[in-house]
């Protein structure tokens, strides 16, 4: 069966072509674009080493270049951790942030700040997968209660529902704890302001663990996506990908959220625009995602710097306004399970 | 209580007689709560003293506490848990779904930002701010239903639509806040948790006025709403003028809600769980108005009590409610889809 015209090989690599110019045109907007505008020639000077003045060599060495590098990382960890929730669980509607899997992320990573006193990155990194982990598990756990696949509507709804449950106590943490007060309130929103090496460095190890294995999961996404019998009868062992599956998202959206805190709908918009590009191959679409979901992020991050000056506002919220028409354009096309 | 009967095809046959008694049981259960609030705090009250304080109004030191102090508050618990949960059931029968309820559609978040949008551009003011609530909520709500509107309403897409316009809405609020002054954002994010720390009299008073207006105009409703239950057709054909009283009951379903916002913020899931609740309880067809308003009291007071008393520190009765409620929504989803199997 040969693939339909709109998905030949040379349409994808044009795709991909332009998606990787889109990146890196946002990423070098994203050194140059903030409260302190700075010329491109004297960024790349600046990131060349070579002598410009101490305030723009600081403001792109030390605060730009790590919140692009965050910004391009957590953009990557939740596009694809989007992808593989909607193939595995084939709702076109799941998003680890919808999901509430970066809500039981915050929860967990609250908690060790607020009743554990822990305050360094590292320390709290492990509680962030922790909480990705078991919100995953849960809300794949009220999906699977019924005969069938869970009804896309269902799962978004006990999404919603656990993120609401436990963002609630997380502000009870906060609200009753002065100290871990200020940790939280930066974490609470999703943002990449004031983000720095020591929260990314240890992170981005994970996230290319999760990467890694997204790739390596992408045939049996595909053979899932057919449905699960028919998947089974084509040798894909149904139980270990999706214990992978879960794996893979636990490190991408943990990741993700123990550098930027809870950001939503950047899992949910970029592959539905990758699958309507490339296919519905879940290789490219995972391919296409990892491209265009920083710039996605980066780009919402710019406007976020952009529109309060001298403010800032939190990159979650321009995803949200960018991400929740995108959702109501989804929920309103005829089939809402049509994947 | 087993006045239940199975009927020939197992359905519930509804006894009257038992919503009385539920009905009773929850009024006695809400005041007996009330008497004990008024007794809880740093100076405590045993329930005859409160009687006592309370009556005697001789001016001492306990009479301040409970009438002036305590009163206000658990007075205007109770009442905003019954808006609650009657503008929930009104939703709810509307939209024929336990899901319909105006939190979850995206109400709540609406009467919220546009009450924001007066504190912030006009400045406090209870009127003026209620009535940014009432529009607020209003608006949302029409955008909600234009959105989800497609060759006829679904359920579940007017929930998603809901979802996704309450995100926006959240968004656009946290905007709104971060580019006021501290002082006004101040203010304006400690109401947006939904508390009632800082009700006194002075903010009780407008909001009995409006629910002594608003209570006995949602119990008339009680009639059409039985009637569109079965259908519009069948509405029609007895006599109701479907789209008119359907207005209608919006119009009071989101008032009530925008009372309550405009004085305590947004409170999350009353409206969702009360209905439910007292439909259970019950066990009627409908969705029961009275019981629903008196299990929204009762789920309220007990909430704001949790609040002040058990939890540490300041925590608003809005985050107490949203816990609660979210872990109920679970449940519900749990056993509907249970139910299918």
């Amino acid at each position: 069966m040969a693939a339909p015209a709109r998905y030949r090989p040379s349409r994808r690599a044009l795709a991909l072509f332009l998606a990787l110019v889109a990146l890196l045109l946002t990423v070098a907007a994203s050194l140059a674009i903030g409260s302190r505008e700075i010329p491109l020639h004297t960024v790349w000077d600046a990131l060349r080493g070579l002598p410009v003045t101490s305030g723009d060599a600081a403001a792109v060495l030390d605060l730009r270049v790590p919140r692009t590098v965050i910004g391009l990382t957590a953009g990557i960890a939740l596009g694809v951790s989007g992808a593989i929730i909607q193939a595995v669980t084939r709702n076109p509607l799941a998003d680890p942030g919808i999901l509430g899997v970066n809500a039981g992320s915050a929860f967990f990573v609250s908690l060790a700040v607020g009743l554990l006193g822990v305050t360094s990155p590292q320390g709290y990194l492990w509680f962030a997968f922790l909480g990705a982990f078991v919100a995953t598990v849960i809300v794949s756990l009220i999906g699977a209660v019924g005969r069938g696949a869970a009804s896309p509507a269902r799962l978004t709804l006990a999404g919603v529902a656990l993120g609401a449950v436990l963002t609630g106590i997380v502000s009870a943490v906060r609200l009753s704890d002065p100290k871990s007060f200020e940790i939280l309130q930066v974490w609470e929103s999703g943002s990449l302001q004031d983000r720095g090496w020591d929260v990314a460095a240890p992170v981005i190890p994970f996230i290319a663990a999760g990467l890694l294995l997204a790739a390596l999961l992408g045939p049996s996404l595909n053979a899932m996506a057919l449905g699960d019998d028919l998947a089974a009868s084509l040798g894909t062992r149904l139980v270990r990908t999706r214990l992978l599956a879960i794996v893979a998202v636990t490190l991408l959206a943990g990741g993700a959220t123990a550098m930027a805190g809870p950001i939503a709908f950047v899992g949910l918009m970029i592959p539905h625009i990758a699958r309507w590009i490339v296919g519905p191959d879940q290789r490219w679409i995972i391919a296409l995602t990892v491209l265009l979901a920083p710039v996605l992020l980066l780009a919402s991050d710019i406007v976020a710097r952009v529109v309060l000056r001298p403010g800032e506002l939190p990159v979650g919220v321009v995803t949200a306004i960018v991400g929740a028409p995108v959702l109501i354009v989804l929920v309103r096309r005829r089939r809402v399970s049509g994947l | 209580m087993t006045a239940t009967m199975r009927g020939a095809r197992g359905e519930v046959i509804r006894r009257p007689r038992r919503a009385l008694a539920v009905t009773i049981a929850l009024a006695v259960t809400a005041l007996v709560l009330a008497f004990v609030a008024l007794g809880l705090g740093d100076y405590p009250l045993d329930p005859l003293e409160v009687v006592r304080a309370a009556f005697a109004s001789d001016g001492s030191f306990a009479t301040t506490i409970v009438l002036d102090w305590r009163l206000p508050r658990v007075l205007v618990a109770l009442l905003f848990g019954a808006a609650l949960g009657l503008s929930g059931a009104l939703f709810q029968s509307l939209t024929r779904n336990p899901l319909g309820s105006p939190d979850i559609i995206g109400f709540s978040t609406g009467s919220y930002t546009g009450a924001l949008l007066v504190i912030t551009v006009l400045g406090t003011g209870y009127v003026s701010t209620a009535l940014g609530a009432l529009i607020g909520g209003m608006l949302t709500a029409l955008l909600v239903y234009l959105l989800a509107y497609r060759q006829g309403m679904q359920g579940f897409r007017l929930i998603i639509v809901g979802i996704a316009v309450t995100a926006m809405l959240q968004s656009f609020n946290i905007w709104l806040l971060l580019r006021s002054s501290t002082e006004v954002a101040m203010t304006a994010s400690i109401w947006g948790a939904g508390s009632l720390s800082l009700v006194g009299w002075p903010q009780a008073w407008p909001s009995l006025i409006a629910f002594a207006i608003l209570f006995p105009a949602a119990l008339l409703l009680t009639r059409p709403l039985r009637q569109l239950e079965l259908g519009d057709e069948a509405a029609r054909a007895h006599g109701l003028r479907v789209e008119g009283s359907r207005l209608v009951i919006l119009i009071v379903g989101v008032a009530l809600i925008a009372v309550v916002t405009a004085t305590a913020g947004p409170i999350a899931f009353v409206a969702l769980a009360a209905p439910q609740v007292a439909k259970r309880l019950t066990a009627s067809a409908g969705l029961p108005l009275v019981p629903a308003a008196l299990v929204g009291a009762v789920l309220l007071l007990v909430a704001d009590q949790l609040a002040q008393h058990v939890l540490p520190g300041s925590v608003p009765v809005g985050v107490v409610t949203i816990v609660v409620g979210g872990a109920y929504l679970i449940w519900l989803l749990v056993r509907e889809a249970k139910g299918r199997l």
